[in-house]
């Protein structure tokens, strides 16, 4: 059975869609990202998915369960850390797992051991009794993916789970997110950091204006949209982008630079280097990043 | 009735969740109950109520002032408890805490949250007017056996005013918009509802608006039950506060809905 299968998924906020008719399908045990810029309709996907909000069109199952019949079921059985910061400020730490436990109908002493569990898993122990307020963005974090484990949950959804936090409170997440996947716990994640989409997810789509542009696993979706490198070329003359045209190379010019997408990138600036003057360019692997950039354009989503 | 097909016992986890919060902070949620009443059967009881020579008729009994005052403060408790908790106490939970998003991804559904917090709204009238009536009963002005049931009537006026709470939450833009429904609705309550002075005073067309405010039934019951006065007045406030209830408790849950369902 799929974590999620979805079949001409529709979302409409006032004759605007936010959604537009997309499929796909989620595996048991897999990590799974949904990317792309803002507005995109990721988050609002998401919300669909853990019952939040209701499907204007289309079909949509949660382990095999349909949103509409069994959000209760659903919502019992899966665990959701929001982007936004919603723990309890009236609580401390430790009573925001437990508090949390009991919406869930899990009894008083469970809470207790399952809270000390995912406090130690989290690195929060030291924390336990401190007011919301008082801990940092990251411990925040943590606390809500802890929050969103309490409940044992068969597929967890992380919304944005690093954004705005330091390196070293990143790779403590990503690396509880690993040992999740280990324990064969379905994730959808959605984010803004491609070298976290490519770390931690099996399988991802790219969404833009409400639709899915792209799907696959991030090593076949770089080797297929741009290939192993890219080649970088500072402050390019029009020639040289008239020659690389003319050589039928994949490439991007953007306001101050060429991009040279090439699975030979060494060969490419040989060839250059011996018709143009070239000041400063650079060969590097392709990442996600340029997936990201090429499939949904480089213009500014307000 | 399928604006109420999605409430559960699990409302009760709700609840409990606002319980602790209080109970976290019992010393400051306390004092104010107990100490209030007898600022003002001090300042109204004792020092107005000096200037009020002669008895009021109620009910077939004659009451000294300070002994008319006292029921009508037990009252005032019931419908601010329960108003406060769910206007300015909710709207904080909804708004700025974010609790409604965070436990909507748990089990419980939105009907559920409304129904937990219109639940403990209706607790605290319950708590702060059985703290009331403790003061009010110790010096004399509440009476054996009718004041046991005052905290009844305090659960179900409660409800009541919970509802209509949450009615406006669901309304209000921000905090301060609840000026409003203060200034036109609960200042003119606290003081037109038979609660500082008998009703028998006003013009008829008078009596007549006061008997459509939903505090002067919970005034007079509290009042007729702490005298030991059997009369119409329960049987008509009961079924005044069915209806006020069941309707603003619709009109919230749908009005609730249409503002967090998006």
């Amino acid at each position: 059975m799929p974590a999620v299968r979805a079949e001409g998924l529709t979302k409409m906020f006032d004759g605007f869609k936010a959604v537009d008719a997309i499929d796909f399908q989620i595996e048991e045990g897999e990590c799974f990202g949904f990317l792309g810029p803002n507005g995109a309709g990721k988050s609002t996907t998401m919300r669909m998915i853990h019952c939040g909000s209701p499907v204007t069109s289309g079909k949509l199952e949660v382990l095999g369960m349909d949103v509409n019949d069994s959000p209760r079921q659903i919502k019992q059985v899966i665990g959701v850390a929001p982007q936004e910061n919603n723990l309890d400020p009236d609580f401390t730490v430790r009573r925001n797992l437990t508090v949390y436990g009991r919406y869930f109908d899990i009894p008083n002493g469970e809470c207790g051991r399952r809270a000390d569990r995912l406090l130690e898993f989290m690195q929060l122990s030291e924390k336990r009794d401190e007011m919301i307020p008082e801990i940092s963005g990251g411990m925040k974090r943590r606390l809500i993916i802890a929050r969103a484990m309490m409940n044992e949950p068969r597929m967890l959804i992380l919304d944005e789970p690093t954004t705005g936090l330091d390196p070293q409170a990143r790779h403590l997440i990503w690396e509880k997110v690993r040992e999740l996947k280990r324990q064969k716990v379905t994730v959808l994640l959605t984010t803004h950091y491609m070298d976290e989409a490519e770390r931690l997810c099996d399988r991802l789509v790219i969404m833009d204006h409400g639709k899915i542009i792209l799907e696959g696993r991030p090593r076949e979706l770089i080797d297929r949209v741009i290939g192993a490198d890219v080649l970088e070329i500072d402050v390019p003359g029009d020639e040289m982008e008239a020659y690389v045209k003319e050589r039928g190379w994949q490439y991007e010019r953007t306001i101050d630079r060429l991009l040279v997408y090439t699975d030979q990138g060494q060969r490419v600036v040989a060839e250059l280097k011996e018709r143009f003057s070239m000041s400063y360019y650079l060969i590097r692997n392709a990442t996600l990043e340029d997936v990201f950039l090429r499939s949904t354009g480089r213009a500014l989503v307000e | 009735m399928t604006l109420l097909s999605n409430i559960s016992w699990r409302s009760i986890a709700l609840w409990k969740r606002n319980r602790d919060v209080f109970l976290f902070t019992w010393k400051t949620n306390f004092l104010p109950p107990f100490l209030e009443p007898i600022l003002y059967l001090v300042a109204m009881g004792l020092g107005f109520g000096a200037l009020i020579q002669a008895d009021i008729e109620y009910g077939g009994r004659s009451l000294e002032y300070i002994k008319f005052l006292a029921p009508g403060l037990v009252a005032i408790s019931i419908m601010y408890g329960a108003f406060f908790e769910c206007s300015y106490g909710s709207f904080v939970r909804m708004y700025y805490q974010k609790t409604f998003d965070a436990v909507l991804a748990t089990p419980l559904s939105l009907e559920d949250i409304i129904a937990g917090e219109i639940l403990w709204g209706a607790t605290k009238s319950f708590i702060n007017a059985t703290i009331v009536l403790a003061v009010v009963a110790v010096v004399g002005f509440s009476e054996m056996p009718g004041l046991l049931l005052i905290p009844v009537v305090a659960f179900a006026g409660g409800l009541m005013f919970a509802s209509l709470a949450m009615l406006f939450t669901s309304l209000v833009p921000n905090l301060d918009s609840f000026n409003y429904p203060f200034f036109l609705f609960i200042t003119p309550m606290f003081l037109f509802s038979g609660t500082f002075f008998p009703l028998s005073v006003l013009p008829g067309w008078g009596q007549q608006l006061a008997m459509a405010l939903p505090l002067t039934h919970i005034s007079n019951m509290a009042r007729d039950l702490s005298y030991n006065i059997w009369d119409a007045d329960m049987i008509i406030g009961t079924a005044y506060i069915a209806l006020f209830t069941a309707i603003t408790f619709l009109g919230s849950v749908y009005l609730m809905k249409k503002r967090l369902v998006k």
